[in-house]
């Protein structure tokens, strides 16, 4: 079961719009993934609703996990996402 | 969709006036018209005959509304509005809400039911979280009210089309209720709930509509009943007087008359006087940023008060780095951590004391915990030093409750020594007010918060209602340090700002031009008045209303004497006058 840690580098934290951005990624990765502090059970990373709900706040460590051995690249993926400041993306 | 009957049973009587927080400036006066409540869920709603075709319903309607939202969101020109209900929209589709509302039908709720639960299990998440996430469960319940009314074959909460102009008033208003009004026939917005950051005050503030949020009994106004809205006042006011109708007519146009006026803040001669905002967070400050020349207070308590730990220095400078980023170009005062046993910090013991206004709050800190002080500091100097070397003289930062040069003297040379270009004290001290011209000569600048300086010079707690004829700033002993501050500026050639209340008053705006002072920082929202004020008059005219109001023996005569020597049209359009 694949596995990532990622520190939530959005200044302003994972707030709706950069919360949007990691759950569309993830929602189109086709895989499912789960999202959650560590130590703690994750929620699915697809939905918006849950994962604002985490209120992840700049520099909380989190862990992402997949059940589907193919989604190595899709963590990575997310992992970036998180690492990087999603308020300076612009939205697509 | 069908605006409620007018219910006369329990409605305010003719002459109340409701209150609450207004939004703007602007006077609206015309009928009521009432949002329909949102469908209520029987509290015998039998379960799915067919588990799994009861879920298929379920799935099916929160997709319908999802694609109902996007479909709303395609077709507004309001930018906002779009992102909102495109929000809305993804929130509809969300994974996780339907297999939560799948979950309840299997296990026996009745399909509408389950929606209604699920949308409540992630909305009180919401709004226990608090500040942006709580406004989100706005749109939550928008998505739960219209997958109920669609599950339960009952219209979907709205407002009938509007063929005149009306007051349109609901608990709250959702971005898609937002979307569904036309916009031409509303005359103003009062909800119930929500608050001056919700989606309704923020729309409403693009528009220009006068708004009131937070008015408890509003929706208990019957529909049709003439009401007054005032978003300066924060008030409504049932069935006005035929005089009250005219002031409003009057208003509407003073209104246009001062948002007409943009630019820098300056007098009519052309004499510069930048008008900057008071802000307490990076979000704040974004919103800020349209229609002000900069910040000129950024309280950092914010990051500190609430915090459960000491905020890591790396936190605290993307904080500051954001607020910086937001006025790139423009200047940015940062006032250091103005905290203290009045305003404790969960993460530090501090002793109780007895007269904590009088204690060790502000830069005293230095004294019992240094550490947070020099944290603060290193955090800023390295939001400074990561600026380009051009724009590092823009971030200006300041220390709260300074009352001797010495002290001025020590935070200087600790400010500098990270790195930090412009450096300055607040004058809220009498002493320091007193020592203007001693305490310059430490710093590049300082700025005056009169709120606490009429505290402390006037012996008056700003916190007991009942002494609030001492506590105005336009007490003649409060004037004349203010005055003495800003003289010793002049002669030095150092800025001296003035960031309390007082900036926010159109007339004492123009008495501190007059005085000398060099920048006026206010909330946001008080700017145009200020700059209208600014602009009607020359600096000489500044000058002449600044010496009347210091020759004044008390308060009232003060502001008489400045009010007096107004045009009758400017002082109409400033203080609302017939």
């Amino acid at each position: 079961m694949p596995r990532r840690r990622a520190r939530v580098a959005t200044a302003t934290g994972l707030h709706a719009r950069p919360a949007s951005l990691v759950t569309r990624k993830a929602a189109e990765g086709g895989h499912p993934v789960l999202i959650g502090r560590e130590g703690e059970p994750g929620v699915d990373a697809s939905s918006i609703l849950s994962v604002m709900g985490l209120r992840l706040q700049h520099g909380d460590q989190v862990e992402l996990s997949s059940a589907s051995d193919d989604a190595e690249a899709l963590l990575d993926e997310l992992a970036a996402l998180l690492e990087s400041d999603l308020d300076l993306v612009e939205q697509a | 969709m069908t605006t409620l009957d007018a219910s006369p049973a329990g409605a305010p009587a003719a002459g109340t006036v409701l209150a609450g927080i207004g939004v703007g400036r602007g006077v609206a006066l015309a009928p009521v018209a009432l949002v329909a409540a949102p469908p209520a869920v029987p509290a015998d709603e039998p379960a799915a005959a067919d588990a799994a075709e009861g879920e298929a319903r379920v799935r099916g309607v929160l997709a319908e509304v999802g694609d109902d939202l996007r479909a709303r969101a395609a077709a507004t020109a309001n930018a906002d509005l779009r992102q909102m209900l495109e929000a809305a929209a993804t929130m509809a589709g969300d994974p996780a809400l339907a297999a939560e509302a799948a979950r309840l039908v299997h296990a026996g709720t009745g399909p509408a039911t389950a929606v209604d639960q699920a949308v409540e299990g992630f909305a009180a998440v919401f709004t226990a979280a608090g500040g942006d996430l709580a406004e989100r469960a706005t749109d939550l319940r928008s998505v739960r009210h219209r997958a109920v009314a669609r599950l339960l074959g009952v219209p979907e909460p709205g407002l009938a089309a509007l063929d005149a102009p009306a007051v349109v008033v609901a608990d709250d208003l959702s971005p898609a209720d937002t979307a569904a009004l036309d916009l031409s026939k509303v005359a103003a917005i009062v909800t119930e709930l929500g608050g001056p950051t919700s989606h309704t005050a923020i729309v409403a503030g693009q528009l220009g509509l006068p708004c009131v949020v937070r008015v408890p009994g509003a929706t208990t106004l019957a529909a049709g009943t003439p009401v007054l809205v005032d978003a300066a006042a924060g008030t409504v006011e049932v069935s006005p007087s035929a005089e009250a109708a005219e002031r409003v007519a009057r208003r509407a146009d003073d209104e246009r008359l001062v948002a007409a006026v943009v630019g820098p803040g300056a007098t009519a001669d052309g004499h510069p006087v930048p008008l900057l905002a008071n802000v307490g967070t990076p979000a704040d400050a974004r919103a800020a940023a349209a229609g002000t020349e900069g910040v000129g207070l950024f309280r950092t308590e914010v990051l500190f008060l609430d915090a459960r730990t000491e905020p890591a220095v790396a936190d605290q400078t993307a904080a500051y780095a954001e607020v910086i980023e937001a006025y790139a170009g423009r200047k940015v005062v940062i006032r250091t951590l103005d905290a203290g046993a009045d305003k404790p910090l969960a993460f530090a013991t501090q002793a109780d004391e007895e007269n904590p206004a009088l204690g060790v709050r502000g830069y005293r800190l230095v004294r019992s915990l240094p550490g947070i002080v020099s944290r603060q500091l290193e955090a800023l100097g390295a939001a400074v030093r990561a600026l380009p070397a051009e724009r590092q003289a823009d971030v200006w930062v300041m220390a709260p409750m300074i009352a001797t040069p010495a002290e001025a003297r020590a935070f200087a040379a600790a400010a500098r020594e990270v790195g930090i270009v412009k450096v300055g004290v607040m004058v809220e001290v009498p002493a320091a007010a007193l020592l203007a011209e001693a305490i310059l000569a430490e710093v590049d600048f300082v700025s005056l918060g009169t709120n606490d300086l009429a505290q402390y010079t006037m012996a008056a707690d700003r916190l007991r209602g009942e002494l609030a004829d001492l506590l105005d700033p336009w007490q003649p002993a409060v004037l004349s340090l203010v005055a003495a501050t800003a003289a010793a500026g002049v002669r030095v050639g150092k800025p001296v700002g003035v960031c309390g209340e007082s900036a926010s008053d159109p007339l004492m705006a123009l008495v501190l031009a007059g005085l000398g002072i060099t920048s006026l920082s206010m909330a946001a929202g008080r700017v145009p008045a200020a700059r209208y004020a600014l602009r009607s008059l020359t600096l000489d005219a500044c000058r002449s209303l600044a010496a009347a109001a210091l020759a004044a023996p008390d308060a009232a005569s003060a502001r008489a004497a400045v009010r007096a020597g107004l045009d009758a049209d400017v002082a109409r359009v400033l203080l609302g006058e017939g």
